[in-house]
Formats: C-alpha cells, structure tokens, sequence
C-alpha cells in the first residue's frame, strides 16, 4: 500500500456502501492532477461574455462579481472545453510540460503566464 | 394467527408480499416465478396494497428501479428466476455493495442453455458470491416464512445488505400445499414501520449514492460487507427466534433431522431434503444410523454451527442441485470442504450432483444414495468423490 492511502480512514470509519454524506465535499477532492494540459486565460482578450464559466463541467472558471478572474486549477481537469469554445480566443490550452505552474497552488499568477 | 390454507408456492410468496405492502415492487414476468409477480399486481390493481408497482421492460431494469427506490427511501422488493436473475447480474452486485436491503424471491430454475425452465439451483448458485445473503426453503411454508423474516434481516442496522429468499421451482412453486399464513397485523407488528438509515430524498441528510470508488477505498467497502454478513450471523438467529415466539416455527441456519446418534448423513437445499427426511424414517426402521441436515442459509455460510453438527458422522453426502464446472464437485461440496478441510476428524464426503434441469430425484434415489454411503462406512473407501445421480451414461 502507498503511504498515500495507508493514511486513509479504515474500513470501520467510513459510511458505508460508498455512499457519501456531506453536500458539496467534492471541492475537497483536487482533480487538477489529472491534467496534462491546462487553459491560459487572457484577461485583455476576454469579453466577460462568461460561455466558458457556463460550460465549464468542474465549475473550475472562477468568477466574482459576475466576472471572471481565472481558473481554479485544483479542479480543471484540463479538458479544453472552456477554450474551444470562447468566442474571443481568450482562453488558450498549453501543455503541462511547458508550465512551470506547481499544480497544489490553487491559484497562478494568470498574467505571468500569457507572457 | 391465521387458519390454514391450500396455496402454492407462487401464491404463499405473493400472500406474502401483499401483506408486507412493500412502498415499490419493480417486476418482470418470467417462468416460474411470473406467478408470483402476476398475483401481486392483480393486489396492486385491487388497491389491497399501497405499492407503486414499476412494470419494467426486462430484469436489468426490474433490478435497477428497485435499487433506484430502496436508494429513495423505499421498501422495495422484485422477484425472479434463472435468466431473470442472470439479466440482472450487474445490478444484483450493486444492490449487496450500495447496502441495499431488498428482499427478492428467486424462484430457481436451471439456466439456460440447452433451455430449460425445470427446477435446479444454478441461477442461485450463480449469484452466491455477489454478496447477497441467500436463504433456502424446503416448502412453501419456508418460502413464506423466510420472506417475513428476510425483511427483518436485511434491514437489520448491522446488516444492509439484500437477501435472496429461494424456492424451487415447479416442484414448489407449482404445488398446492397448505400453509399457515400469519395474520396481517401480526405481519406489519413484526416488520415495523420502514425506517430507511439513508435516503436520497431526504433533504436534512444529503446523500450520494454510487459514486467512483477508487483503489484508496473500494477495498475498505468490499471488507464492510463482509462485515454485515458477519453479523448477518447473528442477526438470522435473533430473528428466527422472534419469529419462533411468534409462530412456533423453528429457523436457523439449517434443520438438524435425527442428526445426533447418526454415522451416515446428507446435507442439502430445498425441497429435496424433504424426500431424504422420509428416506431417514425408512432405513432407521432398518436400524441404519441416519441423518440430515437441510440447510437454510447458504450466504454466509455458517462454519462453526456445521462443524459442530457433523463432529459424529462418518460419512457424509453432500447433494448438489448445481455444478461449478470445476471438475471438483458442486458449489455446496466445495464449501462443506472448505468447512471442514482443517477440522481433523475422519469424516468422509461423496457429493452428488442431482437433478439437473429438473431431472427427478425421488424417495428410492434417496435411500440408495444414503446405501452408497453405508458402504463406504463400511468399508472406507470412497469409489467416487464427485457423482453425477440420476444421468443416464
């Protein structure tokens, strides 16, 4: 077994049937590793017209104030979704290898990276 | 406590079912059981029962909408027979690892192919490592009685897990037998109100149902429930004895007949053992020291009460309704060994494979068989470990 998962809860902690009883903890659950390519958001090219957020299927395009500030990459699985469909080709899939970002940081310097 | 009444065994399960009043029933007609599933719909088209009855377009779904509504809340129950039960495969294993306690008669038939809708136990037996726990009875009485109590155990806290409650097909599920029904009251005072631990309509406890379960906790799941048939142990014996108090009618995990002075037994399901009880009364009036034991509970399978139960005998039968295809015996001989590989006593077993598609075993095959044991007693010597009975060469 891999420390990982020997530090999990054990058979008699857990709820049984694989049910799960809390509302929403799949936020606690960082799908970002998954990723082998990640979306660069533009924040001069984006028109606010917040497709992407609509399409999103992890709710991984973060948004305040009704406008978007970014991407959540603790959830983004990288599916692309978001950038094939921008209208305003602000959104832009690069490859992980060529990202120097450390997938446990939730958050990135977006401007940094669309240098 | 109700009078006695002539029922078959479709309609001791249906009775049975009416006076549960389950919340759902999703159903499938399908030989021999569609009887059973027939008359229950006729009460649901009466309004003698409250149940939402799902009429679905095969057993996969039958087995997926009674999930969906034991998932809900509900009490929900199905019933099948042999390719039934092999339509539902994916969703029965769901059902035992979702902790879902549903109670469904199985009214066994041989599977196909060749095709066949006779009684044997191969759709049974097929399902007995999907984690549900499955009861058997000889008769229609036991059919009945078990479905009552199924309900108790399945939803027993520390169990949650589906019970299969078989009965043989034709033989009983065909015949007219008289049963005692309980009254209904007595039924709905010993089932009590449902009272889900879980429930995917109830907003103050949100719950998910089946999501993705990875290599971090599918382990910790499987091992859960293997805990609840753990219990399932016990529970089965406090159940049956409330049920005793209420009834008079004795159930465990098997039927011990003239078992304690015996040297030759067999050891069987269902309806059968009911003929070999007669062929014990014929070769004891012979003076020929004979037994049985007519298991009840199949999953789990109970160790430590069979060990003690066979520590006397000398040589034992074990009668399968079912091949493994193993090329080394039947699906219940492979379990009494394993019971008994490690027990060190000089006990001897033969195992017959019976009845195949149907294939008759009467009171004359019986005797012979317990007379093939006797000489193997005598003189020690098992000629043939696996037998194929009743077959013609």
């Amino acid at each position: 077994m891999s420390k990982e998962d020997n530090a999990k809860k054990g058979w008699r902690d857990i709820p049984i049937g694989g049910l799960i009883t809390e509302s929403g903890n799949a936020e606690k659950y960082h799908t970002g590793s998954w990723r082998i390519k990640r979306p660069l958001w533009s924040r001069e090219k984006c028109i606010q017209c917040l497709f992407c957020w609509a399409y999103c299927p992890d709710l991984a395009i973060e948004v305040e104030d009704g406008l978007v500030i970014g991407v959540d990459y603790a959830h983004c699985k990288g599916c692309g979704i978001c950038a094939n469909q921008c209208p305003a080709q602000a959104l832009e899939m690069i490859s992980e290898d060529k990202s120097d970002v450390n997938d446990d940081k939730a958050e990135v310097d977006h401007e940094k990276k669309t240098e | 406590m109700s009078e006695q009444i002539a029922l078959t065994g479709n309609e001791a399960l249906a009775l049975a079912m009416k006076q549960i009043n389950p919340d759902v029933v999703a159903a499938y007609p399908i030989t021999p059981q569609t009887e059973v599933v027939q008359l229950f719909s006729q009460f649901v088209a009466d309004g003698v029962v409250d149940t939402e009855f799902v009429t679905v377009e095969s057993e996969h779904s039958a087995m997926s909408a009674t999930v969906g509504a034991s998932a809900g809340g509900a009490r929900a129950m199905t019933a099948t027979s042999a390719n039934g039960l092999a339509l539902m495969w994916e969703i029965v294993y769901i059902a035992a690892s979702t902790r879902l306690p549903i109670v469904m008669p199985v009214v066994n038939r041989a599977l196909s192919g060749p095709i066949n809708i006779h009684c044997d136990h191969s759709d049974a037996m097929g399902a007995r490592d999907s984690g549900w726990l499955q009861l058997f009875g000889e008769n229609a009485q036991a059919a009945y009685d078990n479905v009552i109590q199924a309900l108790r155990i399945a939803e027993h806290r520390d169990v949650m897990l589906p019970v299969m409650v078989n009965m043989d097909g034709f033989i009983i599920s065909h015949a007219v037998e008289n049963i005692k029904p309980l009254a209904d009251q007595d039924i709905r005072d010993f089932i009590g109100e449902y009272q889900p631990a879980y429930s995917l309509l109830d907003p103050d406890q949100t719950t998910t149902y089946g999501p993705l379960d990875l290599q971090d906790f599918y382990f910790e799941h499987k091992r859960q429930q293997v805990d609840g048939l753990e219990h399932a142990l016990e529970v089965v014996l406090d159940i049956g004895r409330e049920f005793y108090q209420l009834t008079g009618r004795d159930y465990g995990y098997f039927e011990k007949y003239r078992l304690d002075d015996a040297e030759i037994a067999l050891i069987g399901l269902a309806s059968t053992m009911g003929t070999a009880r007669e062929a014990v009364n014929n070769l004891r009036k012979e003076g020929i020291k004979a037994g049985l034991i007519n298991l009840r509970l199949f999953r789990p399978f109970p160790v430590q009460a069979l060990r003690e139960a066979l520590q006397d005998i000398k040589v034992l039968g074990v009668m399968d309704r079912a091949d493994t295809f193993s090329l080394n015996g039947g699906p219940l001989f492979g379990e009494i060994r394993n019971t008994l590989f490690d027990f060190g006593n000089k006990l001897k077993i033969v195992n017959y494979i019976y009845g195949l598609g149907g294939r008759d075993i009467n009171l004359s095959d019986l005797e012979g068989i317990f007379r093939q044991l006797l000489e193997v007693k005598e003189n020690g010597k098992v000629k043939q470990l696996v037998n194929y009975y009743g077959v013609r060469e």
